[in-house]
């Protein structure tokens, strides 16, 4: 891998071309020493179209992203045989760029619902889209299960509750799921196309709105990539601020989900509860950040906000009264036997099936997969914050639900460490676009899973390309097995115990 | 179990308190829900239609229903089916792939329908406007009646949105003024 350039970035991450073999080599290398793939996207250079790849290494924890340069019209090898969680990628990257992976198995359109002028695609096309499109969204070729007594059960896009949309497939005997479908894509909003129309500046703000619930996440790891195309870092305060906010959104998400769990299995109690604590730590994100969601907090450069001391130690005040709450609720969950009925071996992704298929972040956790990038490659703050990973085997919505107390109780210590231990000076500095094309990433451990951001300046300062990748891509086609076998009144418990991105998804 | 009691006992009542002079909040709250059983006679039922938002509109409705603000005790009620429907609830800009449902969400709620349009990107487009993939504001695929902006709004101003949404409701449904104003 001595072809690859170091980008100035806080975690290791390094950047260079491949041939085609190249490409297959890299490849086979990180399946074969245990890496993942994190992300498979395309770019539209003056010079001719590339695809890219984005793999993590298992022993140094770095992160390689490899470019192909493709000849008019070329395909590049597909590497879904390798990486299944590439299908899905490969196909947006198709419907987006027009570039496709040769001889794919599943070469249907995936973010493409029929209504975009055919031919005309959005990040390789600069002019606007021509004349008018379909009416109608076009039928997608669901996989049929055939056989005596089994019947077909759509759900969405529009869903019975507060929640995204997209479509799911079952294909059920009785009550029990043979197999499920997704149709994801529903709110594809034009997010790259859009990233390009805007100043690198100003950007953030996009990044910020890919997936709402992880808007910390997102904002720091485009801002992460700006910051390493131009080849400067946060200051150190700007870096803990980020943290603290990072690590106040995973809280924030994770007391969200608990109670919905407890709720998906009847448990009424568990909702109320855990949907106020989320109610006291947003307002107090609101006192401390001047928003409930901590949107917009995080900007190129540094952090938008400055928290004071007394702020900083109302923080740890109530990281100090949640933790009590969090133990006593936790007791309850874990002695609940109706709650611990439906919660164990509900949903299962086995620890195997889970590094085949790739499951990342929260819920690979839960599953035996290792990866938490607070630890390992770890970078500024965390490396100073001796971060544990929480990880279980059992790869059920109890373990989801267990590593959720285990990961909210760790971020209760890191808040009230970075609070104790947050170093003085300035929390922005300014940055100048350099005067050539430059690229940069970002890799973010976020509350889901690993947010990465790919970025492309050109030379007159625009933003050329914004790859945003969401872990909900490797983790969506995972639900799919985890909900075979299980019956159909378990689907939005297990659905739940993921609780994926439909947005950052389809973005 | 007697944890279960001791925990609810514990955390009592949250929902704001009786209405206190200096609590804006709370009068809010209780002026919507005598509107609401002035115009409706009954609890107002409310479907959410997420038609291409980011998921943060998404996190504060969900607010909504905790014990602070206590939808439920104010008659409002989210349903699960468009056909039960009072009021659409639409967050995101109207992403193109769900402009049809967001159609037929509209064409399946009896009338007198209300829709409110809550977020910058339902009242605008927002960050993402207009383009092949998103045909922006709510308003731009279905008739509004009332749009929160914000970004997310704050689950209040979500309600106070249902409120205003209500009362126009009552003006176009019943004639205007027929009804004697109580808020």
């Amino acid at each position: 891998m001595s072809m690859l350039v170091p980008l100035p970035t806080p975690l290791p991450i390094r950047h260079g071309v491949v041939d085609r073999e190249g490409w297959l080599a890299v490849a086979r290398d990180v399946l074969d020493s245990g890496g993942r793939l994190v992300s498979l996207w395309g770019s539209q250079r003056p010079s001719g179209a590339v695809a890219c790849a984005a793999y993590a290494f298992s022993v140094e924890g770095t992160l390689a992203w490899i470019e192909l340069p493709l000849a008019a019209g070329d395909g590049y090898p597909d590497l879904a045989g390798l990486f299944p969680a590439a299908a899905r990628m490969q196909r947006a990257t198709m419907d987006l760029l027009g570039i496709a992976a040769a001889a794919a198995l599943d070469a249907r359109p995936w973010l493409d619902h029929g209504l975009w002028p055919l031919q005309w695609r959005a990040l390789r096309d600069h002019a606007a889209p021509p004349g008018a499109t379909a009416e109608l969204p076009s039928d997608y070729p669901f996989v049929r299960v055939k056989g005596d007594g089994v019947h077909e059960i759509a759900v969405g896009p529009v869903h019975a509750g507060i929640i995204e949309p997209g479509h799911f497939r079952f294909s059920v005997v009785g009550e029990k799921v043979l197999r499920l479908e997704q149709h994801l894509g529903y709110v594809h909003k034009g997010i790259e196309r859009r990233f390009t129309e805007l100043a690198p500046h100003d950007a953030y703000r996009l990044a910020g709105r890919v997936s709402g619930d992880s808007t910390v996440a997102y904002a720091w790891a485009y801002c992460m990539a700006l910051e390493s195309a131009v080849g400067c870092e946060a200051p150190p305060r700007a870096s803990w601020l980020r943290a603290l906010m990072l690590e106040r959104e995973r809280v924030a998400n994770h007391l969200g989900d608990l109670g919905a769990l407890g709720n998906d299995a009847a448990l009424g109690f568990g909702l109320a509860q855990f949907s106020r604590l989320r109610e006291d730590w947003q307002r107090l994100s609101f006192d401390a950040f001047g928003h409930r969601l901590m949107m917009d907090c995080i900007v190129p450069g540094g952090v938008a906000v400055d928290p004071d001391r007394s702020l900083l130690d109302g923080l740890s005040r109530q990281c100090a009264a949640i933790e009590v709450e969090l133990l006593t609720l936790r007791a309850v969950y874990d002695e609940h036997a109706g709650l611990q009925d439906r919660f164990i071996a509900t949903g299962v992704v086995a620890p195997k099936l889970a590094a085949q298929l790739g499951l990342t972040g929260l819920a690979g956790r839960a599953s035996g997969q290792a990866w938490d990038l607070r630890c390992n490659p770890s970078h500024p703050p965390y490396d100073q914050l001796d971060v544990t990973m929480a990880t279980h085997r059992n790869g059920d919505v109890a373990a989801r639900v267990a590593v959720r107390f285990d990961e909210a109780m760790e971020s209760l210590r890191l808040i009230r460490a970075i609070c104790a231990e947050l170093p003085e000076g300035a929390v922005r500095d300014d940055l100048e676009l350099p005067a050539r094309e430059a690229v940069g990433a970002g890799w973010i451990e976020g509350w889901r899973g690993e947010v990465f951001v790919a970025l492309e300046l050109t030379a007159d300062g625009r933003i050329r390309r914004c790859h945003c990748h969401d872990p909900s891509w490797q983790n969506w086609p995972v639900l799919e097995h985890a909900v075979i076998g299980n019956i159909v009144p378990d689907f939005p418990l297990i659905n739940k115990s993921f609780n994926l991105s439909y947005s950052g998804h389809d973005l | 179990m007697w944890t279960i009691v001791k925990q609810i006992v514990r955390t009592g009542i949250l929902t704001e308190p009786a209405p206190a002079q200096d609590d804006a909040l709370h009068l809010q709250a209780d002026r919507i829900q005598r509107e609401i059983l002035d115009v409706l006679g009954q609890a107002l039922t409310v479907r959410q239609v997420d038609a291409g938002s980011c998921n943060g509109c998404e996190l504060e409705i969900h607010a909504l229903n905790n014990p602070y603000y206590n939808l439920e005790g104010l008659g409002i009620r989210f349903v699960a089916s468009p056909r039960h429907a009072d009021l659409l609830l639409v967050t995101g800009p109207v992403s193109r792939h769900m402009e049809e449902a967001l159609r037929r969400t509209y064409g399946a709620t009896p009338e007198p329908r209300l829709v409110v349009a809550v977020g910058d990107c339902g009242c605008s487009g927002g960050i993402f406007g207009e383009s092949y993939a998103s045909c922006g504001q709510v308003a731009n695929v279905i008739p509004v009646d009332v749009a929160v902006p914000g970004c997310p709004p704050p689950p209040l101003e979500i309600l106070r949105g249902i409120l205003t949404a209500v009362r126009r409701g009552r003006t176009s449904a019943f004639g205007n003024g027929s009804i004697a104003t109580t808020g």
